[in-house]
């Protein structure tokens, strides 16, 4: 694809060597672009997942079922 | 390990003869050690630290009492001092061997010379601070009224010391094993030179040993933190010290690079004062 | 803590901002900014290498101010932003490193090349901050780690300049400087570099943005979870 950017460049060719690196250095970077954003492309599918979880689980009871003060304990942990 | 000689320091030294029953002679031994030196009347009115109470003690006192437990502490265990410069002695050998030479001058020489004192220097920067973690000596200091920068100031005087100390035996080994054109005149300068680099190693050595002391694998992460840090001071002390071992006796070390190791001890100097405090909270 | 929803549409104009703002430049670097004499058409990769290594450094530095705010203030968050940014910084390390060694293959023939004083320094650097997760991960105290990893940012941040002024000092130039002639640039090729700075740097901002929001998500989700009594 940067070869389809590069060649309409009629005067900006010279040595074949030279845009070849051109080429490289920049395809090095689209693809450390492309895979952090794939990464958190996966990390945001596996929080979407979760809170999906957590919002079709059957409604939890309200917090009669656990004691109350370890509730509060919790929150302070967290 | 060496729990029991350290027990054994306590007991032969006058002032702190009462706490021979105190764990390990680190924590308060060495509060009783320094209420004893400082009598109680005397006032906190030079003192600059920081803290709203009354420090009953000059700060310059205590890092002389931890200064003094720091090194009768090496002097009666022996557990880093020989280890550093047995390491320097070996590798000078390894080096032998690894490069092929029997005499090594200018540039080479520095830079054997140099990567050796590093590496040693490691093995000192990794006991530093064990024995106060492991002993609960992070704790007693904490719990005594003084300024928390005593300590670094004394674990620095004390890391010094011992690179000295290493330097004493490893510098002659290298002019006797390695190196080719002689010592005599250019000693002055390569004992300035190795002077400032060891201030820095020093400092951030110490700085470096108290990040790396609790955490797991501590003996991997301390040189993996310390040798780039101390990368400005091999350049400083390698350019300096190369002219200065140089075959046909060149000249004195280029001013620049010890302005640089200087201007390197100044500015770690004051960033490890500024943030210790925050390494020994807990 | 801020809830996520609320930052979304900032983060949306962010990332727009961002291909704009990369477009353009990319725009300009092959199609306005003229053939360099000595270096040819090898020469655009200035354009991306240079401010992608100033970014980081930038990101570096930052990272050691952030880590002073939380030790001042002990607020947790500018451990967070602290964390993203030198993490952010090491991964555009990567790609500074690796760009760098492409330019240095194509200029000189060799993959790395030790009379460049900036890409000397700026690996001693890389390395450097490469420990700074393993450190993170050796402490299992939050607290303290973030204490610990703040203390060592910010002796790594004060450590950036000085490690540059030793290596430069400390090179031979035999080969002739081309990172450092951003300061004599001529008039289209200050523009482009200029522009592509910008560019990069809104990139930065932008995926920085993105991880903290991620993080303070996750933060929240596992809370949530935690009081609704699951794991």
């Amino acid at each position: 694809m940067t070869m389809l950017i590069i060649t309409p460049l009629a005067d900006t060719l010279p040595s074949d060597t030279g845009s070849g690196y051109v080429a490289a250095a920049y395809i090095v970077f689209a693809v450390i672009l492309l895979i952090y954003v794939v990464i958190m492309a996966i990390r945001l599918t596996r929080v979407e997942r979760r809170l999906h979880e957590l919002r079709t689980r059957e409604v939890p009871p309200p917090p009669q079922e656990e004691p109350p003060n370890r509730q509060a304990r919790e929150r302070e942990t967290v | 390990m060496n729990i029991e000689p350290k027990s054994q320091t306590t007991k032969p030294h006058a002032a702190s003869s009462r706490a021979a029953h105190a764990p390990a002679g680190t924590s308060s031994a060495f509060t009783k050690h320094v209420q004893d030196k400082a009598p109680s009347a005397h006032a906190p009115a030079g003192t600059p630290s920081s803290s709203t109470k009354h420090v009953p003690t000059k700060t310059a006192q205590v890092v002389l009492a931890l200064l003094r437990k720091e090194l009768l502490v090496e002097l009666r265990t022996l557990e880093s001092v020989p280890g550093m410069s047995l390491f320097a002695v070996s590798t000078f050998v390894v080096f032998h061997f690894a490069l092929h030479r029997s005499a090594v001058d200018g540039d080479l020489a520095a830079g054997v010379l140099w990567v050796t004192l590093l590496f040693a220097a490691m093995l000192g920067v990794n006991r530093l601070f064990v024995a106060d973690a492991e002993q609960g000596g992070f704790d007693g200091f904490l719990l005594a009224p003084v300024d928390r920068s005593a300590m670094l100031l004394a674990k620095v005087c004390a890391l010094l010391a011992y690179l000295v100390v290493l330097e004493l035996v490893a510098v002659p080994a290298f002019a006797l094993l390695l190196l080719g054109p002689s010592l005599g005149q250019a000693l002055p300068g390569l004992v300035g030179v190795i002077a400032l680099a060891d201030v820095g190693i020093a400092v951030i050595g110490t700085l470096i040993a108290a990040l790396a002391v609790r955490t797991r694998a501590r003996d991997l992460l301390g040189p993996l933190l310390a040798l780039p840090l101390l990368v400005p001071v091999v350049i400083g002390g390698a350019r300096a010290s190369s002219p200065l071992l140089a075959a046909g006796h060149a000249g004195g070390p280029g001013g620049r690079w010890l302005a640089l190791l200087a201007l390197y001890d100044l500015v770690f100097g004051l960033i490890a004062y500024a943030v210790f405090d925050f390494l020994l909270e807990d | 803590m801020r809830v996520p929803s609320s930052s979304v549409p900032s983060l949306r104009t962010l990332s727009i901002a961002t291909v704009v703002a990369m477009g353009v430049a990319f725009g300009l670097v092959f199609f306005y900014a003229p053939i360099e004499l000595e270096e040819g058409f090898l020469q655009k990769i200035f354009y991306l290498h240079v401010p992608l290594a100033i970014v980081s450094l930038c990101g570096f530095v930052s990272g050691g101010l952030m880590a002073i705010a939380h030790l001042r203030t002990r607020d947790s968050r500018w451990d967070l932003r602290s964390y993203v940014t030198i993490h952010m910084s090491l991964i555009f390390g990567v790609a500074v490193l690796l760009t760098g060694s492409i330019w240095a293959r194509g200029s000189w023939g060799h993959w790395w090349v030790w009379s460049e004083p900036t890409l000397v320094s700026y690996l001693i650097v890389f390395l450097l901050y490469a420990t700074y997760q393993p450190l993170r991960f050796a402490i299992e105290d939050p607290e303290r780690q973030a204490r610990y990893a703040s203390v060592f940012a910010i002796v790594a941040g004060a450590f950036v300049p000085l490690n540059f002024l030793a290596v430069r000092l400390s090179t031979s130039y035999l080969h002739p400087r081309v990172l450092g002639g951003s300061s004599n640039l001529p008039g289209p090729m200050r523009l482009t570099f200029l522009v592509s700075l910008a560019a990069i740097a809104l990139l930065f901002v932008t995926l920085c943005s993105y991880e903290l929001t991620a993080k303070r998500t996750r933060i929240m989700l596992k809370s949530r979870s935690r009081i609704l009594g699951y794991r």
